[in-house]
């Protein structure tokens, strides 16, 4: 053991290779129990199909109010999702399993923040068209689209840092939303804003700063996230 | 192959390793002994990079922790009394995934190579939530050699199994320890430990009280000795 020891750093090209490892496991384990998904998908329908009802009467007000009210959908729903993914890792060891992996535990949280990304996306897709059908508003818009794909990662960026947080406490689904809206509340207001420059159709130069805010944010929230997650999930 | 020195494990005001001391060489199966609180299992997580030491040094592999945390980890299998394993994937895509975790190469001929070791091969394509717990410990094993490590740390691996399944476990923790690995096992099943393990330390209140090897054991039997280590 001494003097010709191998390196003990891990070979260059194990990190991409567990980031892809990680979101083929929660990719492949999720479409097979659809567990977090169908949770996610069941409480966005239901908050859109309330908002439909509750605002039925007033056609300008619902259509004032539809990037607050996808972006509350998404950030509810999205919690939902954030909780569950990292509570499967908890509840069998699983995480442990993650931990004891000989790489660097940024590939952890960037496979999360894959996987977590790509559930959140499919039930978007699924809402907005249905969102579309029932508001009768047209929200497929290049600009609005990139809003909502920005929006989702500051948003999954730092909910799956939380999340990582949270999922070693007791209140851990009490826990995450306390966490998470104050220090998300920057990226929701930036995508609300942006997204209702897109939807009453106003020039890209009146709402540009909105969007420079969210890819700050973005840049930002994911930059720190990877420099503390391994703090996060040390004992 | 594994050196602790006056290792210290605080838990804010709470310490529960005093200044540990212990030592394992290459080959040796070590039961750690000792009842509820002792620190046992907060030791072998220290072991396995899964928590940092307060105070002290920890070399395991030739490699120290926490600072060379990765390299340990890559000569490191740990199996505990929780599977560490998805049970909406099959044992094969469990083990698969592991593989790909630990960057192992000729992946597929290891994955059929582990499930006959552990002989679940004839289940590979099941669902691990389909499994009975016996089966889950016996492929949360070959998750743990999947990538043939030095040195296997095994927390309460009994936990939960009934006779069956025990013996069964046995014969593969039998067949592991067989293959020349480093091997350190917590336990509360004294007859198991006196059959497997060729040495015996007793942790208690946060050091080792007692050790002795299975030659020490002659005259005597390691119940006799846990006890008695525990009264002085």
């Amino acid at each position: 053991m001494t003097g010709q020891r191998p390196n003990s750093q891990p070979p260059k090209g194990i990190f991409l290779k567990a980031v892809s490892a990680i979101v083929w496991k929660d990719l492949q384990a999720e479409f097979r129990s659809r567990e977090l998904f169908s949770a996610m998908l069941v409480f966005s329908l239901l908050i859109i199909l309330i908002f439909n009802f509750a605002l039925e009467l007033d056609i300008k007000t619902r259509q004032s109010v539809t990037s607050g009210v996808l972006w509350a959908t998404f950030a509810f729903a999205g919690t939902l999702g954030l909780n569950r993914s990292m509570a499967i890792e908890k509840d069998r060891g699983c995480m442990d399993g993650l931990l004891l992996a000989p790489v660097d535990r940024s590939a952890i949280y960037f496979g999360k923040v894959i996987s977590n990304l790509a559930f959140m996306l499919i039930v978007e897709i699924i809402v907005l068209p249905v969102y579309s059908v029932l508001y009768n508003i047209n929200l497929f818009q290049p600009g609005l689209l990139l809003v909502i794909l920005l929006g989702s990662i500051g948003y999954v960026g730092v909910g799956t840092l939380l999340s990582a947080m949270s999922v070693q406490t007791r209140t851990r689904d009490i826990l995450l939303p306390i966490l998470l809206f104050p220090v998300v509340i920057p990226v929701l207001l930036s995508a609300v804003k942006a997204s209702n420059g897109f939807l009453e159709g106003l020039d890209i130069s009146e709402f540009l700063l909105p969007i420079n805010l969210l890819i700050a944010y973005d840049i930002i929230f994911i930059a720190v996230a990877f420099m503390v997650f391994d703090s996060v999930v040390e004992e | 192959m594994i050196t602790v020195k006056k290792l210290v494990k605080r838990f804010g005001l709470k310490t529960v390793l005093r200044g540990l001391d212990f030592e394992v060489q290459p080959g040796e199966f070590v039961a750690l002994l000792g009842p509820n609180g002792a620190g046992k299992t907060t030791f072998l997580r220290i072991l396995a990079s899964l928590s940092c030491p307060s105070l002290g040094n920890v070399t395991v592999a030739g490699y120290q922790l926490p600072h060379e945390a990765a390299a340990v980890r890559a000569r490191l299998g740990v199996v505990s009394h929780l599977p560490l394993l998805y049970g909406d994937l099959t044992a094969e895509e469990n083990l698969r995934f592991y593989g790909r975790m630990y960057n192992i190469s000729g992946l597929e001929p290891r994955i059929t190579e582990v499930l006959e070791m552990v002989g679940l091969e004839n289940r590979r394509r099941d669902l691990v939530r389909t499994f009975s717990r016996g089966m889950q410990q016996r492929l949360a094993i070959g998750r743990a050699v999947l990538h043939d490590p030095d040195v296997m740390l095994f927390d309460e691996p009994y936990t939960g199994l009934d006779q069956d399944a025990s013996s069964m476990l046995d014969e593969v923790l039998k067949t592991v320890a067989a293959e020349g690995r480093t091997v350190v096992m917590t336990s509360h099943d004294l007859v198991r430990a006196e059959d497997l393990a060729t040495r015996f330390d007793i942790l208690s209140r946060g050091v080792i009280a007692a050790s002795t090897t299975r030659e020490g054991l002659k005259n005597t039997n390691l119940l006799a000795f846990y006890r008695e280590s525990l009264a002085d």
